[in-house]
């Protein structure tokens, strides 16, 4: 389903794309060129928002700016699929439940850009940066409360 | 000078009884000294609000017509048990629907269950009932299937065998995977800690010595005016103390009871916890009468002053190895980050402490505007001097 939505041009008239992707990638192809081929071989623009790696869960994640003909795009895509990577379009929206959050914290370890966070830690509140939010989705299982959710 | 329980509900009744909640009673004795504190405050209230498994609700239906003697009970699909008379069951928090597909496929979601039941019920949802019978003379019907909601039960009533653990370990994962427990996720080589305790706002912490929560304590519950019906399962009175008196690690719990009819889906919430199961979690408030300036003492313990036992949930606790991996006091755990073996490492709690906050506010008022009486225990909860000591499960 993200796929057909990532390369879901039916509503832009021009012939060139520019979107906001959310890239996880195993650790295998951490070494691989990406930036690299997606600019020399597909002839994209390439803008990194947010990266991040974790050694632990041998597991990185990137958000991209992506731009490019709508072609060279769609090839891009692939290519990135290609390599085991899984991809999201950033159309969807993580929204917190306020009435569900109970403020246990059980998030905020989990959140890999520190999106969420306890500001005070007099009233051990916890607080919900969207602009952080790179759209991982880890919040999601371990929030015992279902306050976490994603919208598309 | 001493007060008593009758001269604090007089004044209660004439709202001129002086409540701070812990919080604000540490400030004061900061700033006034205990015995000065002590003198003016008639009652430090403290509240609690987290994972409480050991949790349920007893429930009776009425009869239909045809009678059934209902011998298996669901509610939305969640098994409740009905060894009892013919319309009553115990909806108990941990329970998981029949077909839910548990760790079999991945670790589990564990999105729905007992806990979630109790919630539904609690705001005012039609909650599905199903039940099977073999059938009697008296009781013909073998199956009904029906919705019930909360205002046409006859009675719904929150009764927990162990609440409000007094104090709780800190869990960490020293092996090299990640481990779904009761105690959240926890990331492989001790990449955080979770921890479970209001600390210096929970009851039991705030009177470690149980001089006066007892069985019969009139409590804040859920919303409602609850009692501590007994000592909860597994009071252990004798867990090692620091020099404050508090124990190190989970020592007393509360058997609560009160009426789900008058309690908010707000302070009593089903709990899902990937790869382990479901749960409930309570709000309680329990109300300490600074009845002389050792109640006060205790009553104004810290953050600091209350300490936490390191567990490894991955290599001691599944095996009961007790393994001493140090302490963390509360100030250090809620300040985010705790060291261990020198590596800083990010903590979170279970228990709310914002929510527990909120709760000992809700009971400061309610006592302050005559709402709220305090009830003399009928009875101690065993302490230090009890002979029964907390037995590990001999396999024969
Ligand atoms: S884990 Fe869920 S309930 Fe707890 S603070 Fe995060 S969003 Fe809120
Ligand atoms: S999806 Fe959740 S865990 Fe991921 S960045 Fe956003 S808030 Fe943090």
């Amino acid at each position: 389903m993200t796929n057909e939505k990532i390369k879901d041009f039916s509503y832009t008239k021009h012939s060139l794309v520019k979107r906001k992707l959310v890239l996880h990638f195993p650790k295998k192809t951490i070494d691989q060129p990406i930036t690299y081929k997606l600019v020399k071989d597909y002839n994209l623009v390439f803008n990194i928002l947010k990266a991040k790696i974790d050694n632990e869960q041998e597991e990185g994640l990137l958000v991209i700016e992506l731009s490019g003909k709508d072609e060279d795009y769609a090839k891009g895509i692939d290519y990135l699929e290609s390599l085991g990577i899984k991809l999201q379009p950033l159309e969807k929206d993580i929204e917190r439940d306020l009435d569900k959050c109970t403020h246990c914290s059980a998030c905020v370890v989990h959140c890999p850009t520190g999106a969420l966070f306890v500001k005070d830690r007099k009233t051990m509140e916890v607080e919900f940066d969207k602009e952080k939010c790179i759209l991982c989705e880890a919040c999601i299982p371990v929030c015992p409360f279902g306050a976490m959710k994603i919208e598309y | 000078m001493a007060k008593t329980y009758e001269e604090i509900n007089e004044k209660i009744k004439n709202k001129k009884a002086v409540v701070l909640n812990a919080e604000e009673f540490i400030e004061l004795v900061d700033k006034k000294g205990l015995k000065e504190a002590a003198k003016e405050v008639d009652i430090v209230t403290t509240a609690t609000f987290g994972p409480m498994c050991s949790s349920g609700a007893f429930i009776n239906t009425g009869h239909a017509n045809p009678r059934i003697k209902m011998q298996k009970v669901w509610l939305n699909d969640v098994e409740a048990y009905s060894g009892l008379a013919a319309v009553d069951f115990y909806i108990g928090a941990t329970q998981i629907p029949d077909n839910d597909p548990e760790n079999s496929n991945g670790k589990g979601l564990f999105k729905y269950g007992g806990g979630h039941v109790i919630q539904d019920l609690i705001a005012g949802k039609d909650v599905k009932l199903k039940a099977t019978a073999y059938g009697t003379d008296c009781y013909p019907r073998k199956e009904i299937e029906t919705t019930v909601n909360i205002k046409e039960l006859n009675e719904a009533y929150l009764c927990n065998p162990r609440n409000c653990y007094q104090n709780y370990g800190i869990a960490i994962n020293k092996s090299d995977k990640t481990i779904y427990t009761y105690m959240g996720v926890l990331k492989p080589n001790a990449a955080n800690a979770t921890y479970c305790s209001a600390g210096q706002l929970s009851p039991l912490l705030k009177d470690p010595f149980y001089k006066t929560i007892g069985i019969g304590t009139r409590i804040w519950l859920g919303g409602a005016q609850g009692y501590v019906y007994w000592q909860g399962t597994q009071h252990n009175p004798h867990v090692k103390r620091n020099k404050n008196g508090v124990p190190i690690g989970g020592a007393g719990t509360l058997a609560v009871v009160g009426d789900l009819k008058e309690m908010s889906p707000e302070f009593i919430a089903g709990v899902s916890m990937q790869g382990y199961g479901v749960s409930l979690a309570v709000g309680i408030g329990v109300p300490i009468p600074i009845l002389d300036e050792e109640i006060a003492k205790y009553a104004a313990l810290k953050d600091e002053d209350i300490e936490a036992p390191i567990i490894d949930y991955a290599n001691d606790y599944p095996v009961c190895k007790p393994r001493d991996l140090g302490t963390r006091n509360y100030k250090e755990l809620k300040s985010g980050k705790i060291m261990i073996d020198g590596k800083d490492v990010p903590t979170a709690g279970l228990s709310s402490y914002s929510k527990a906050l909120k709760i000992a506010n809700l009971l400061k008022k309610e006592i302050q505007e005559g709402k709220f009486f305090l009830n003399k225990p009928a009875q101690p909860l065993p302490g230090t001097e009890w002979e029964e000591k907390f037995k590990p499960l001999k396999v024969r």
